[in-house]
């Protein structure tokens, strides 16, 4: 009976929390990945900082468009070639002590110190080899060489408060013990693989959150997280699923709001084999001599005969636009005068006679299936277009854990893959992809194509030592023409970020793909 | 399989002809096993009925993705029951997968019931180590989410509608093993197999002649089960990413493709694989239950 | 039956290390963790080092046997991806699916039983016909389908249910559990009933396959013509008979369902082991699926145990070998 009891004044009490309106106040956010830990410094994963944002500040921060803001550091200077100047803002931390420059001090020491991180953020404060604390405002950062990109690797770094001491424990973050920050919101609970409650931050030092409780759930399943936002359970979902764009532009109690993000999805080549590559025959399954992927004009044919147009219209239902280079227009890194490759088969037939396959050749494209939106889809359609043009394609999908092993080895011949650009910043894909492979230096770390050219390489180590952003960007920009046209990759198209929301809130869309509780506003009725 | 299958009772007449008598006399099973038969010749001359050859790549176009039903397409024929995303033609593409489904689902039951039932029968006729070993066996298996046998067989094998078999044979199996053992020890306490092994009979034909008639009802209640879930199971793998290659849909891969488009409106695309799915596995089964009763030695006094 | 515990006891351990086994070489065969879960844009010392953290610079077998000395002081090793002790992590999801899998299969039972029973007494009734038919539906449909359709149904147009997660949890003994609350139950119907369709419809069609195997037998018409009540027949000669196979079924199904459960927690974002099995699986994070199977195939053994024994409640006939 008393069990009964309970159960009846907790429903009871559910009840009369919704009926009085706290709910208003209350923010529920469907995300799409699970977040690893609370702990801000131990996954660089986009599910975990889209997370962390609204319990820890970092320095330098992004607007939606992803441009540079001041966040915790006020300004950013350089004094000489290795050494930065950062002014340091007031604010508190959520236990009441201020936030001063030994709290940056720390947490660039601590990073590196984090241990089992499967991901490390040290890729993002290795730069600094040295601190100084001029006052509790002002910060010295120094790097060991001329290092222009100190600002965008910051972007990622969230601050700690120095007393939580040497090597803080990582499950003290999952319980609350460890998660003090300065951000919008504090704290309640983390539940991991399910949800995470946070409350509003009144010592915060920005414009006063305009919601008391945000309740951030996980949904991971696309379908379900549309249904639940249809249901009105939730008030916003993440990464609306393309497929159901169409239904919910024309439905009244949905909002969308959509920004061209810094995610690329293209093809890589194989460029590591230059003799015989067993995944490309020629047209009646024969060894061939030479690998045909090392020829430009086979890579602008396999280029050209991809409609992309009809790609975004059809397979991304609009979700994306055409590119052929990493970031979109607008950003300072596009390059105005590198277009998307046309839609040209007759041409792309052409390149293909001239380079000694008038009959094409065999090829296996790969593609993962639980990776990138519509991924699989997209390498079918591609194989589609490509079986047009003569070159007899067959396609194999499989999950991304297979498949990034695989793909790492240089098993495949030509296999889709996608890059998210953080900081928006043109030399990040250049140094992650197009760079030689050099694991040493940290360079091509991510060119699983094996590309390399000289040229793109020299260009390249002078754009990271070059101080002056215009000069910089002019150096980035030209390097990327000469790259892109190149054809290491054959780009496709840079996703679009979607979210939903119900009627009455609006989303300010972000290029970094966070989803944040400040950007959701209530609509004036 | 039929022969052993048909009970050895004294009987006037060839026990096969009386096997189909006593089948027919049923109308609705009659209906299933037409509309089986029907599904499988469907399924056997997809080549000729269907006016696309959905696995050639180079005969769809997604510009014609997501047409609904009735839709003239660039080629000049209409498509029927409308496209999927790829532009492949939603008709031809079903008469494919149900080939595939079928090849799948039956494949898959009839060896893992083979293979299953033998290890079950013999675990449960020999008792002890035999017993222990294989009971031992099918616990490690069973304890194993299907998921991770597929995974594994994917990594090392490559993905084919074969090793999609093999995937489903080595996640059943031990099922049926464990359903053949507990009815089979119930059995061979009985009479009639004291009685055999009284007249010294060699083992096999104990087993097999007498134990495994008497184990048949329950064990084709669980097949027929077990064809349907077979196919629903490869739905489910290819949902989750693990089945068949996505260039040769099954029925099962057709509806996870679907699956997406159906908050969309965009029904056709799920909902008529669905609907061949379903008719496919309630003739299996119509026939599967009768075929039960008409087995059942027990049933017939 | 002392002797007999003890060695299925020992057989268990046997199929415990078989298995890790298994999954120590399949895991190694399918990929490396470290490619999927570093940051592409780590160099050669910070690659280094997260390997070295994960031990995966070891050879296999070094691994195995470093696993193997930690398994047996109680440490299953910690998830490479939460940095939490794997059986803490799995411990926390359990009880979600406990739950879950446990009102399944009751609900099974109290669908299945009847339904089955009726079907079995009145086979060419309509009403008989159309539960047999109407069984079909349960295993032949996809459950991700299903999933979806019931969301859309009673979240989505009728709102009369939450569409996904777990909802409120109430304590007891330091687990959480949800069906201790209103708002929790509420959560759990659809993904309950999604999980149950299978075995509904297996409990309904075994049930009514022994209700028409055993009606003709000698001693139920020997009770009834010794004029017990029809309904004495059928609850307690009928239905004592027909339990053998579907407590096996059931039994299994438990076992099955825990396992399975996987897709249902997907669909209703449902946060359970089956949840945390397959991200695991997708990002090869090695010591949870060990620990999980080792917890799945002690379940799995015990859950036999029990229906071995049950057998021997059930039907007499059923002596257990203690004969060694």
């Amino acid at each position: 009976m008393v069990w009964g009891f309970r159960v009846l004044t907790r429903a009871m009490a559910i009840l009369a929390v919704s009926a009085i309106g706290v709910r208003a106040q209350t923010l529920t956010i469907a995300s799409s990945a699970p977040v690893t830990s609370m702990d801000p410094h131990y996954h660089t994963l986009t599910p975990n900082i889209s997370a962390h944002g609204h319990i820890f500040d970092r320095l330098i921060d992004q607007d939606a468009a992803g441009r540079m803001i001041p966040n915790l550091a006020l300004s950013w200077t350089l004094r000489d070639d290795r050494t930065w100047e950062l002014k340091l803002r007031d604010a508190k931390f959520h236990d009441g002590s201020a936030f001063t420059a030994e709290d940056v001090a720390y947490t660039l020491a601590r990073v590196p110190t984090v241990k089992n991180s499967p991901a490390s953020f040290q890729i993002y404060t290795r730069a600094v080899i040295g601190t100084e604390i001029l006052d509790p405002h002002t910060i010295l950062l120094k790097t060991a060489a001329p290092y222009p990109l100190l600002p965008q690797d910051l972007l990622q770094v969230f601050m700690l408060p120095h007393k939580l001491g040497a090597e803080p424990a990582n499950e003290d973050f999952n319980n609350g013990k460890n998660t003090i920050g300065t951000g919008p919101f504090r704290f309640v609970s983390y539940q991991p693989g399910s949800r995470i409650a946070l409350d509003r931050n009144d010592l915060y030092w920005g414009a006063k959150p305009h919601w008391a409780h945000v309740d951030y759930r996980l949904i991971s399943n696309e379908a379900a997280r549309t249904a639940s936002l249809l249901a009105g359970d939730v008030g916003i979902i993440e990464f609306v699923p393309p497929a159901d764009l169409a239904k919910l532009r024309q439905d009244p109690k949905i909002v969308l709001s959509e920004i061209v993000s810094n995610r690329s999805i293209y093809l890589w080549l194989d460029h590591a084999h230059d003799g015989t590559m067993p995944e490309v025959t020629g047209p009646n399954g024969e060894v061939l001599p030479k690998n045909p992927l090392k020829d430009l004009r086979v890579r602008q044919a396999l280029s050209l005969a991809i409609n992309r147009a009809g790609i975004v219209d059809r397979v991304m239902e609009g979700a994306a636009i055409p590119t052929k280079q990493y970031l979109p227009p607008g950003n300072s890194n596009h390059v105005n005068d590198l277009l998307p490759d046309p839609y040209q088969p007759d041409r792309a037939k052409q390149l293909l006679t001239e380079a000694g396959f008038p009959n094409g050749f065999r090829i296996v494209l790969h593609g993962p299936n639980d990776r990138y939106v519509n991924d699989a889809k997209i390498v079918q359609a591609v194989a589609q277009m490509w079986q047009r043009i003569g070159v007899q394609t067959t396609v194999d999908t499989m999950p991304w854990s297979s498949y990034a092993t695989r793909a790492g080895k240089q098993e495949f011949a030509a296999f889709l893959l996608g890059w998210g650009v953080n900081s928006g910043e043109g030399t990040n894909p250049l140094r992650a992809q197009i760079a030689t492979w050099n694991p040493e230096r940290g360079l091509g770390t991510a060119n699983r194509g094996r590309y390399s050219n000289p040229a793109v390489d020299a260009l390249l180590d002078k754009a990271m030592t070059t101080m002056d952003r215009g000069e910089r960007d002019k150096i980035v920009l030209q390097t990327m023409k000469l790259a892109m046209n190149d054809v290491p990759a054959i780009m496709l198209h840079l996703q679009k970020n979607i979210w939903a929301t119900r009627k009455g809130l609006t989303y300010v869309a972000r290029v970094d793909e966070e989803t944040r509780a400040t950007g959701v506003m209530e609509s004036k009725p | 399989m039929s022969e052993t299958a048909v009970p050895n009772h004294p009987v006037e007449e060839s026990p096969f002809r009386r096997f189909v008598a006593e089948f027919a006399a049923s109308k609705v099973a009659l209906f299933g096993l037409a509309v089986f038969v029907l599904i499988a010749l469907l399924a056997i001359f997809a080549n000729w009925i269907g006016p696309q050859n959905p696995y050639d790549l180079a005969q769809l176009d997604i510009m014609d993705g997501r047409l609904p039903p009735g839709s003239k397409s660039v080629a000049g024929y209409t498509y029927l029951l409308g496209t999927d995303d790829q532009g492949r033609d939603m008709f031809s593409g079903m008469l494919y997968g149900l080939r595939i489904s079928l090849a799948v689902g039956v494949g898959s039951a009839i060896f893992a019931a083979c293979v299953g039932t033998t290890l079950g029968l013999l675990a449960a006729f020999f008792g002890r180590r035999i017993d222990t070993i294989v009971m031992r066996v099918v616990d490690l298996q069973l304890s194993f989410p299907s998921i991770l046998v597929a995974l594994m067989i994917l990594a090392v094998l490559g993905k084919s509608v074969t090793n999609v078999v093999l995937a489903l044979v080595i996640v059943e199996w031990a099922g049926y093993a464990r359903n053949v053992r507990a009815i089979a020890m119930v059995e061979r306490k009985r009479e009639y197999i004291e009685a055999a092994a009284c007249l010294a009979l060699p083992w096999r034909r104990i087993v097999f002649r007498h134990l495994l008639p008497n184990c048949l009802p329950p064990l084709i209640v669980i097949a027929t089960q077990q064809v349907a879930r077979a196919i629903a199971l490869e739905a489910t793998l290819s949902f989750l990413g693990l089945g068949v290659p996505i260039t040769e849909p099954s029925l099962g891969l057709l509806i996870a493709n679907g699956y997406q488009y159906m908050l969309s409106g965009k029904y056709w695309i799920s909902f008529y694989p669905g609907l061949a799915l379903l008719v496919t596995i309630v003739s299996i089964n119509l026939v599967g239950d009768h075929l039960r009763d008409v087995l059942n030695p027990r049933l017939k006094r | 039956m002392f002797t007999w515990l003890l060695r299925r006891l020992f057989q268990a351990c046997f199929v415990v290390l078989a298995m890790t086994i298994i999954v120590f070489i399949g895991v190694h065969v399918i990929g490396n963790p470290v490619d999927i879960l570093i940051s592409p844009e780590a160099d050669q010392a910070e690659r280094a080092k997260i390997i070295a953290e994960m031990g995966l610079d070891r050879p296999l077998w070094q691994q195995y046997a470093y696993f193997l000395g930690g398994a047996l002081h109680g440490d299953l090793g910690r998830s490479f991806v939460f940095n939490e002790p794997a059986l803490k992590l799995i411990g926390g999801r359990m009880p979600a699916t406990l739950e879950l899998a446990v009102t399944a299969v009751l609900m099974s039972m109290c669908f299945g039983i009847p339904l089955g029973l009726y079907a079995g007494l009145k086979p060419n009734g309509i009403l008989g016909r159309v539960i047999m038919s109407g069984s079909i539906l349960g295993f032949s449909l996809p459950s991700f389908w299903v999933g979806l359709m019931l969301i859309m149904t009673f979240a989505v147009q009728l709102g009369w249910l939450p569409s996904t997660g777990r909802g409120e949890t109430a304590e007891i003994l330091g687990v959480r559990w949800s069906f201790l609350t209103w708002d929790g139950l509420r959560h759990m119907a659809m993904p309950a009933l999604n999980l149950s369709l299978y075995n509904i419809s297996l409990v309904l069609r075994l049930t009514r396959a022994g209700v028409r195997e055993t009606l003709p037998m000698d001693y139920i018409k020997f009770a009834r013509a010794k004029g017990l009540s029809p309904a004495r027949v059928i609850f307690v000669h009928v239905l004592k008979n027909i339990m053998i196979p579907v407590v096996t079924v059931l039994g299994l199904e438990l076992g099955t369902t825990i396992a399975f459960a996987v897709v249902t927690e997907s669909v209703f974002a449902w946060p359970g082991m089956g949840k945390l099995i397959i991200d695991s699986i997708n990002v090869l994070d090695r010591p949870v699926i060990v620990a999980y199977l080792m917890m799945i195939v002690l379940i799995f053994i015990t859950i036999n145990l029990v229906v071995d024994i049950l057998y021997t409640v059930l039907d007499p006939r059923v002596r257990l070998e203690t004969k060694a």
